[in-house]
C-alpha cells in the first residue's frame, strides 16, 4: 500500500512556458527510458525476488521513481500551461495538442505511446538486477541529452536532480547484485536462477 | 518565498536525506552510524510535518485534523508550483 505526500521530491517552479522543450522532456514520463517504465519495472520485479532485502530495495527505489514521475509530469505541465495558439502552432506542439490538449500523457519524445515492452520482468534476480543497472544508465544518458537542450535554469535544476538520482540507484543496484552473488550456493557456478532452480547441497 | 513554501523546502531537504539514507541502509543494514543519522533526521521530519500540517494543510491524510473544512482535499497541488 502507499501513502501520498502532497509535495514534490524536489521543487519545480517554471515561469516561462516552452512547448518545444516539453515535447522532449515528456520522454522521461512515458518514453523508453522514462520514469513510468522505471517505477513499473522495479515494482513488478519485486515479487519474484528470492531475497527480502533486494525486494525491499526494489520497493523503495520503485517508490522514489513514482515521485520522479510526478516531477517530470510537473515540468511538462508547467512548460505547457498558458500557451497561446500561436505558440502551439509555431513550436510543433499541434499534433500532441490535437489529441491531448495540454494534458500530460505518457509518450516518448518521438510520439510513440508508453508500452510495457519498455521493461522486463524475467523472474530471475541476476537477469533483473542487471537490467535495472542498465536502465539507470539509460535514464542518465537521456537526462544528459535533455540537459544539452535546456537553457532555462528553472528546468535545468530539477532535471539535474533527477540525473543524479539515476547514479545513486545504479550504485544501490550494483550492491544488490553483489549481495545476491554472495548468497548464491557455492555449487551454482553458472549463476542460474536461484529463485526457481534448486541447487543440491 | 512565503512561509509555507519555506517550510516545505525545509521538509523536502530533510526528507531527501531520509530517502537517500534509506536506500543506503537497504544494502548496508548494519551501518550503525547511518542508522543514527536516519533516526535523527526522521525525528526532525516528524516535527516539521506536524508543525506544517497544523499551520497550513495536512501533508498526508494522517496529519489531517479538521472539523470545519476538509483541508486535505483543498490543499494546493504539488504541480501548481507553490514553492516559488
Amino acid at each position: 500500500m502507499w501513502n501520498y505526500e502532497k509535495r514534490l521530491q524536489f521543487p519545480v517552479n517554471i515561469k516561462e512556458p516552452n512547448a518545444k522543450l516539453a515535447q522532449v522532456i515528456i520522454s522521461q514520463y512515458g518514453g523508453p527510458d522514462g520514469e513510468m517504465g522505471a517505477s513499473m519495472r522495479y515494482l513488478s520485479q519485486r515479487y519474484s525476488m528470492p531475497y527480502r532485502e533486494v525486494a525491499g530495495l526494489l520497493t523503495d527505489i520503485g517508490t522514489e521513481e513514482l515521485a520522479h514521475l510526478e516531477m517530470v509530469a510537473t515540468i511538462v505541465h508547467q512548460l505547457t500551461r498558458n500557451l497561446s495558439m500561436e505558440e502551439i502552432e509555431k513550436s510543433g506542439f499541434a499534433p500532441y495538442y490535437t489529441d491531448h490538449t495540454v494534458g500530460v500523457w505518457p509518450q516518448a519524445a518521438g510520439g510513440v505511446p508508453f508500452n510495457a515492452c519498455e521493461f522486463q520482468v524475467k523472474g530471475d534476480i541476476i537477469t533483473d538486477l542487471t537490467e535495472d543497472m542498465a536502465a539507470e544508465q539509460k535514464a542518465r544518458s537521456t537526462y544528459d541529452n535533455i540537459l544539452r537542450l535546456i537553457k532555462d535554469p528553472d528546468v535545468c535544476e530539477p532535471i539535474k536532480f533527477l540525473r543524479e538520482r539515476e547514479i545513486v540507484h545504479f550504485q544501490r543496484f550494483g550492491e544488490a547484485l553483489r549481495l545476491t552473488n554472495d548468497k548464491l550456493n557455492a555449487k551454482n557456478f553458472y549463476a542460474f536462477n536461484p529463485g526457481f532452480d534448486r541447487c543440491e547441497k | 518565498m512565503n512561509e509555507s513554501a519555506k517550510m516545505l523546502r525545509e521538509i523536502s531537504i530533510i526528507d531527501f536525506t531520509l530517502v537517500d539514507l534509506m536506500l543506503y541502509l537497504d544494502t548496508h543494514p548494519h551501518d550503525r552510524n547511518a542508522m543514527e543519522y536516519f533516526n535523527h533526521y526522521s525525528r526532525i521530519k516528524k516535527q516539521l510535518s506536524t508543525e506544517f500540517s497544523q499551520r497550513f494543510y495536512p501533508l498526508t491524510k494522517d496529519y489531517s485534523d479538521c472539523d470545519k473544512e476538509w483541508k486535505w482535499g483543498n490543499a494546493p497541488l504539488p504541480w501548481e508550483g507553490v514553492c516559488s
